[in-house]
């Protein structure tokens, strides 16, 4: 069993990684979010995130396991931010992840995950009443970047999928408080496991797997200032295809794996050091389908370094 | 920067490349043609029937007579309008019987190898026979109990071609495409006699022992007979008659299978409580620490009483004869360093060590290292162009070793009833799934040595890397964690002597 797929959107703020059975998040002014560097500002940083769950989900049946107890999930990543222009940014982040269980035998798993960058532009921008509109585009995608096992669920720290994403994000914010939508579509690769074969609803006698695309939303709305960035976060993903989970069987990369997760973010720019920033939040996996009811949270800290020559930031916040 | 940009466009195009289409290894085979048809086969030895006519089969019409003719005629209108499906079905047919009923099989034990949830009081529901479709679906198809069917479906399998050999060799009668040239060899050509059609045979042997092996599959496996059948007929192979005849006698063949499968005690070999508290008791009598299920809740051992089935090669003086010495004591300095030795290859395994645990688990969900074994065969065997007969018989070989191999790790792992690393120490972890039954010897040594040692007879030019293979699954178990090195070498003594068995009976059986 492993964890949910790749989703690829950690970037630069925050991310929470949640395996098999608990999807990944990442919040906060990311590939997620309204916020755009400025021109020549590299935002660079480092998170950690904590998921664990004791329940999942075997097809739509909910259950604990005694011979897992809580599969945790622990990340560490980096990422960085650049602007191109305030209407163009990239950003890319490289998580390293560790799993164990709490109860039964099952070894852990350790190691450097995937590589992950966005290309975020923003063509449309402009006052609608008392507020801004604004639309982003994004292209994305992910690769592994090393030969960790993922026919390995729950206990894999990752699918080891290829993936590419397009996505759609549209932001209005009137005075200090805003509201973010987002819809994401993700390819995912084929994978080449160590077995040759395996069974999904028949058997498959070859070492490659199909892999289901994603179909992901997330919705975010709360208080945006200068100083502060308080959030709450309702996101959805479903995988387009794949197949339950049996009663008592084990988990497969190509699980359809769905989640619905509630969770709420903070950014904090300190005023102390110009450029620094705090960010944080936590989320809950509220509904899911061959998926761990994950908790999770996640703590991270951002400096940005201005190779323009002018004030540091990034739009949105001031 | 433009990197990035590259390096984003460039991960789409490779992505989006990448999702070609995946079929199976043996998707796309062509017809079976084998280079002997081994038209002596009806006089090989058999397994279970005393005679290869021990079921009658009456002397097919003539040739010239109405009813042949009205049999070329169904072919003819089949032929004339034949769908782009059925001619898929007779491609996947072709490819042959004994190939494609063993994948079936395979599928099978996949699909039924899942261990009971347990129920709200933390006891486990055990599947049940006589009620096959209530959850827990029957079967439990786990490494003993599917090594157990695919050594009566493939030894059935060999007596039924036997028998329908000696007939073919009776009767004489010609294929159909031979007779009337205006029908289409769509299935390839053959000297072979078509009374009676050995895919029917095949068909017929199959289906019928499904109503001991997996009962709730009856309805979907005679599909697969009538898609087969009718792949016959249309392709050429076969008239009406031929398959008819067939079908019949494998199903007569395959009641004598079957009623020994109900006599063999395997449906005892879950025991009871008092056997299970007994295994406990007894191994405690002798000063040594008893197996203690890993599970939670505790599950009762995998098949305890497996040990006392009837074999194919063995007997149950042979299976005692078998055992090995025993494992060093559990209170002594050779367990402790065993243990230790264990405990150090888990402790950081290395990437190609967890590919070995992977490549070999066969566990929840699989079909079984019995499976993987018969993959490994059938992966070969496709090269060799067997005949049909010859397939079932190198089957039979394999298989019966297989359940035989099966049948005495079981005894010896009750006989011992020895702990697993992890119970010594808790802080083995393991690669995978931490079987629910002793040690003492390892499963996958005795079914990938018993298997290595009778294919290494089969296909002699391969016997070095079978051996490897066999080595290399037997380390995967120690790579996982699961077992000492001491259950694999001993377990690898006990199965080479079991394939020698099926050596034994390979050198007088009449195919070499």
């Amino acid at each position: 069993m492993i964890r949910l797929p790749n989703l690829p959107r950690l970037a630069f703020a925050v991310a929470v990684v949640f395996l098999f059975l608990q999807p990944r998040t990442l919040k906060a002014q990311t590939d997620e979010d309204a916020i755009m560097m400025i021109k020549n500002n590299f935002c660079v940083g480092g998170i950690y995130s904590y998921s664990s769950w004791d329940h999942y989900w075997e097809g739509k049946f909910k259950r604990n396991n005694p011979n897992l107890g809580t599969v945790k999930t622990q990340m560490t990543g980096l990422m960085g931010t650049y602007g191109i222009s305030r209407k163009l940014n990239v950003l890319v982040n490289a998580p390293y992840v560790w799993t164990n269980a709490t109860a039964g035998t099952l070894h852990g798993q350790h190691g450097i995950q995937d590589l992950t960058a966005w290309i975020k532009w923003m063509p449309i921008e402009q006052n609608i009443g008392n507020g801004v509109l604004s639309v982003y585009t994004l292209a994305g995608g992910s690769v592994p970047l090393t030969n960790y096992i993922s026919d390995y669920l729950p206990l894999s720290i990752g699918l080891h999928s290829r993936t590419a994403s397009g996505r759609l994000l549209v932001d209005y914010q009137l005075g200090k408080f805003f509201v973010t939508a987002s819809g994401t579509y993700t390819w995912r690769s084929d994978i080449t496991i160590d077995r040759n074969s395996y069974y999904t609803t028949s058997l498959h006698l070859t070492n490659n797997v199909d892999m289901p695309s994603l179909l992901s939303f997330n919705f975010r709305t709360g208080y945006r200032s200068d100083r502060w960035i308080i959030e709450a976060v309702l996101s959805n993903m479903t995988t387009q295809g794949g197949f339950d989970i049996r009663k008592n069987d084990m988990p497969f990369p190509s699980n359809k794996m769905d989640a619905t997760m509630a969770g709420a973010h903070f950014k904090y720019n300190f005023t102390v050091v110009d450029g620094l920033s705090l960010t944080g939040g936590g989320n809950y996996t509220v509904a899911g389908r061959n998926v761990g009811q994950s908790k999770a949270f996640d703590i991270g800290v951002f400096y940005i370094l201005d190779f323009s020559h002018k004030k540091k930031g990034s739009e949105k916040t001031k | 920067m433009q990197r990035i940009i590259l390096f984003s466009l460039i991960t789409l195009v490779a992505t989006t490349a990448c999702n070609k289409n995946i079929s199976d290894r043996t998707a796309n085979l062509p017809a079976l043609q084998p280079a002997n048809q081994d038209l002596n086969a009806g006089s090989w030895k058999l397994i279970l029937l005393s005679r290869p006519d021990s079921f009658a089969v009456a002397a097919p019409a003539a040739t010239t007579s109405p009813l042949y003719v009205a049999d070329l005629n169904e072919i003819k209108a089949y032929q004339a309008h034949l769908s782009s499906d059925q001619a898929s079905k007779i491609k996947y047919w072709s490819a042959g019987g004994v190939l494609r009923w063993n994948e079936i099989m395979r599928d099978l034990m996949a699909k039924y190898n899942l261990p009971p949830y347990q129920n709200l009081d933390g006891t486990y529901p055990a599947p049940n026979a006589a009620n096959p479709f209530a959850y827990p679906l029957f079967p439990f198809s786990n490494p003993p109990y599917a090594a157990r069917a695919y050594g009566y479906v493939s030894a059935a399998q060999y007596d039924a071609l036997v028998a329908c050999w000696s007939y073919k060799s009776k009767y004489k009668r010609p294929a159909p495409y031979l007779v009337d040239s205006a029908i289409k060899a769509l299935a390839g050509k053959s000297v072979l006699p078509s009374y009676p059609s050995e895919g029917a045979v095949l068909a017929g042997v199959t289906a019928e022992l499904m109503q001991l092996f997996f009962p709730d599959e009856i309805a979907n496996i005679q599909q697969k007979l009538e898609e087969q059948e009718l792949s016959l007929i249309a392709s050429g192979a076969a008239t009406r008659s031929d398959v008819t005849a067939g079908e019949t006698l494998g199903r007569q063949i395959a009641e004598v299978f079957i009623t020994r499968g109900r006599g063999d005690n395997a449906g005892k070999a879950g025991g009871t409580s008092t056997d299970w508290n007994g295994l406990v008791t007894t191994t405690q009598a002798k000063n040594q620490i008893p197996w203690l299920s890993l599970e939670a809740p505790l599950r009762p051992p995998m098949l305890p009483l497996f040990g006392k089935v009837k074999g194919f090669l063995c007997d149950s003086a042979m299976i005692v004869a078998l055992r090995p010495g025993p494992p060093p004591s559990t209170s002594s300095d050779e367990m402790k360093q065993e243990t230790l030795d264990a405990y150090n290859t888990i402790k950081n395994p290395s990437r190609e060590q967890m590919r070995i645990v992977q490549f070999w688990a066969d566990g929840v969900g699989t079909y079984t290292p019995a499976g993987h074994w018969n993959a490994i065969a059938a992966e070969d065997f496709i090269t060799r162009n067997f005949s049909e007969v010859r397939w079932a018989r190198n089957m039979a070989l394999l298989n019966m070793a297989e359940m035989d191999a099966g049948i005495s790790c079981w005894d010896i792992k009750y006989f011992y009833f020895n702990p697993r690393p992890t119970q010594m120490d808790p802080r083995i972890k393991t690669l995978t799934g931490i079987p629910n039954f002793p040690s003492y010897v390892s499963g996958h040594s005795m079914f990938s040595f018993a298997a290595s040692t009778i294919l290494g007879h089969i296909i002699p030019e391969r016997a070095d890397a079978y051996n490897a293979m066999a080595q290399e699954a037997a380390n995967s178990r120690v790579y996982a964690g699961i077992h000492y090195v001491i259950d694999c070498t001993a377990g690898k003594t006990v199965a080479q002597n079991v394939g020698n068995l099926a050596i034994q009976r390979a050198k007088v059986d009449g195919a070499e």
